[in-house]
């Protein structure tokens, strides 16, 4: 049973009028697991995170989620997930206890159970020093905590989270994800959206996500081994007018600049990129030039910016 | 220099904003030309067509004569004819007819003798319909081709002013306002209930939780009915204590009543929640269904002097079957089974009503 994907969609496509804004989609998520969808904004993540949940209806395709059709039985499958918006939707003039009472009622806990998983609620997520506070005047972490404390109220076997972190600090993402891994390891499925590159890393799978479709998908580990291309470190003076001369040549995906550093992304087809780049700029015999380890950013720019041209 | 051209910048933003938001502006071009074009054709100071019923005891050529007479000057319409002074008196309870000519079995006696013709029986829950009624007390006999002995009587008719006899308007006008200060808040509270939740970001975590549409709408309706109900209890306690307003129904009969009412107004309020986009939007609505609620239910103006068109929108209206409902259990002693045709169009209003908000409100964001 365990072993059944906990989301398999089929060729899901999603327009909006003209705009079609999920293409192609097609995933199968093992349970148990966080999978993440990385990519910028208004890449369909969210789109995808709502035709997953049974919001939005498909334009065509299949989507079954934790053995429920999707969206025809999308209200049986209502009480087995949690959804995490990316903008905070709970109520901003109740404390945090009524908060949680009030989700706990409407997925139908009863008042014993209620009473304890609130109160298990408040000791995982660190609020039981604010249990009585008012949502309105939190912080973004708190706020948060308490989001996900609502999402996983009536311990689903699947939790969304549409961006989660995007109003936190980077101290309040880690606790995050510590929280989101003791999920996981009770068996939740968790299923992320994110444009942060060091979250995207931490999930088990990830799918690099760009207009509407996606570009990738593995572990991040694998990602960053197969991709195709080679990674070079210059170190020169002269750093903006060597980038534009290196985007204008074929074999060049990206170059970014790190501080005194350009980090150039070069077609793996170039069987030795330092030695070739020293032949195209003689001025680089003497500039220190090194091959890095691949980043899940270069991953991420090596597949994607087709979209942008 | 800059100065204008930030007011400039502000101006040409503010216009962008309006004219995008389609609701918005279709209301402030809708409520200026259909409010006046309703109120300018059916609002009529001049009190007609009261529904009337006539007790003709004397049964004569004089008496047909007489009724037919008082029909032409178009102040009352009759309504019915009741055998009994009994039975027509049941009816003027029940709001059927809102006066009652009885002519006396010795009518032609009477006219011979110059002596007072007959009486009216007049509800004065409304005191615009017993003004209109007294004015007929001296209606002249110049007409008639009988034979009159002495002068004319000084007063054709005898007036007897049921429920209000004094003509206080307090009387009339407090139960009334119970209905306007209902419409207003009622309305006012749930047309921005779904909207609030759409507006704060709420309604997104709401619609992937199993709660469904009917629960949603009925558990938004049921916190403002007790609200409703305190606000009534003020209006007719005050209006009780303070301008003496007789309270002749059953206190249980105006709970029944008002809570029709109240449950009708949520309902509308919830209908328009589930078109608005915006909470101002919602405000507009509410704006647009008070004003015919204040000025077509009966409250400032005769519901029975409009045109047929402003009665059949007055009909629609919640509050125009409250005024005659309040009025009637207040006033009358009269009860919701006595005027049943109001309470059904209630009861009616509210489960369709409910019914249909809930069917609009999908829990889908497509």
């Amino acid at each position: 049973m365990t072993s059944a994907p906990a989301i398999i969609a089929k060729g899901v496509s999603k327009r909006f009028g003209k705009f079609t804004a999920v293409k192609q989609l097609h995933l199968n998520i093992p349970q148990g697991q966080i999978y993440g969808f990385l990519g910028p904004n208004g890449s369909g993540k969210s789109t995808s995170i709502r035709l997953l949940t049974g919001l939005l209806a498909p334009s065509e395709g299949n989507i079954q989620v934790l053995g429920y059709q999707v969206p025809e039985q999308a209200e049986a499958l209502k009480t087995q997930i949690g959804y995490m918006t990316q903008k905070f939707s709970l109520y901003d003039d109740l404390t945090v206890i009524e908060n949680l009472a009030f989700i706990g009622r409407i997925y139908g806990l009863d008042p014993v159970t209620l009473a304890t998983r609130i109160e298990q609620q408040l000791l995982t997520y660190d609020l039981k020093p604010i249990e009585h506070q008012r949502v309105e005047g939190m912080s973004g972490g708190q706020k948060q905590r308490l989001s996900l404390a609502a999402a996983t109220i009536h311990s689903p076997k699947l939790l969304f989270l549409d961006e989660p972190t995007s109003a936190v600090d980077p101290e309040n993402r880690r606790d995050f994800w510590e929280q989101l891994f003791d999920l996981c390891d009770k068996g939740t499925t968790i299923l992320i959206s994110t444009h942060y590159m060091d979250e995207a890393e931490r999930c088990h799978q990830l799918a690099i996500m760009e207009a509407g479709e996606i570009r990738a998908h593995g572990e991040p580990e694998q990602l960053m081994l197969q991709m195709g291309v080679n990674v070079v470190e210059i170190l020169y003076p002269d750093l903006r007018r060597l980038k534009a001369q290196l985007l204008a040549l074929e074999e060049v995906h990206s170059a970014a600049q790190l501080g005194v550093r350009l980090r150039v992304l070069i077609s793996k087809h170039v069987s030795d990129p330092i030695d070739w780049l020293k032949c195209r700029f003689p001025e680089l015999l003497t500039a220190e030039l090194e091959i890095a380890r691949p980043s899940l950013e270069d991953v991420f720019v090596s597949v994607t910016g087709e979209g942008r041209a | 220099m800059k100065s204008r051209q930030r007011i400039f910048a502000m101006i040409i933003k503010e216009f962008r904003q309006l004219m995008r938001d389609r609701i918005t502006l279709s209301m402030t071009v809708m409520i200026p030309l259909f409010q006046l074009l309703l109120y300018g054709y059916a609002i009529n100071t001049q009190v007609r067509h009261i529904p009337i019923g006539v007790v003709d005891q004397s049964q004569s050529a004089f008496g047909r004569l007489l009724v037919e007479s008082v029909k032409a000057t178009q102040i009352p319409k009759l309504k019915a004819a009741y055998p009994t002074v009994v039975q027509a008196q049941k009816a003027l309870k029940q709001g059927r007819v809102q006066a009652v000519l009885i002519l006396p079995k010795d009518l032609t006696q009477r006219a011979a003798q110059g002596r007072v013709l007959g009486q009216w029986l007049v509800d004065g829950s409304d005191t615009l319909v017993s003004g209109a009624i007294k004015s007929l007390q001296t209606m002249p006999l110049t007409d008639f081709d009988i034979p009159i002995r002495k002068a004319p009587p000084a007063k054709t008719f005898e007036v007897a002013i049921l429920y209000n006899p004094s003509q206080r308007s307090a009387v009339s006008i407090v139960p009334g306002i119970s209905g306007i200060i209902l419409t207003m808040t009622m309305i006012m509270f749930t047309s921005s209930a779904i909207v609030r939740e759409r507006e704060r970001g709420n309604l997104e975590l709401l619609i992937t939780t199993p709660i469904q549409p009917l629960e949603l709408m009925v558990a938004k309706i049921i916190p403002y009915i007790l609200i409703g109900l305190v606000q009534v209890s003020i209006i007719l306690g005050v209006g009780h204590l303070l301008f003496n307003v007789p309270i002749n129904g059953s206190i249980l009969q105006i709970l029944l009543v008002t809570l029709c009412f109240i449950s009708a107004s949520l309902t509308l309020g919830l209908l328009l929640s589930t078109i608005a986009k915006t909470q101002m939007q919602s405000m507009q609505m509410t704006v647009f269904i008070l004003l015919p609620s204040i000025l077509l239910s009966g409250f400032v103006f005769s519901y029975d002097a409009m045109p047929k068109a402003a009665q059949w929108i007055a009909e629609v209206l919640p509050a125009t079957h409250f005024m005659r409902m309040i009025r009637g259990v207040i006033l009358r002693g009269a009860n919701m089974l006595d005027m049943w045709p109001d309470t059904l169009w209630m009861l009616g209003f509210t489960v369709i009503g409910i019914c249909v908000a809930a069917k609009r409100f999908s829990k889908s964001l497509d």
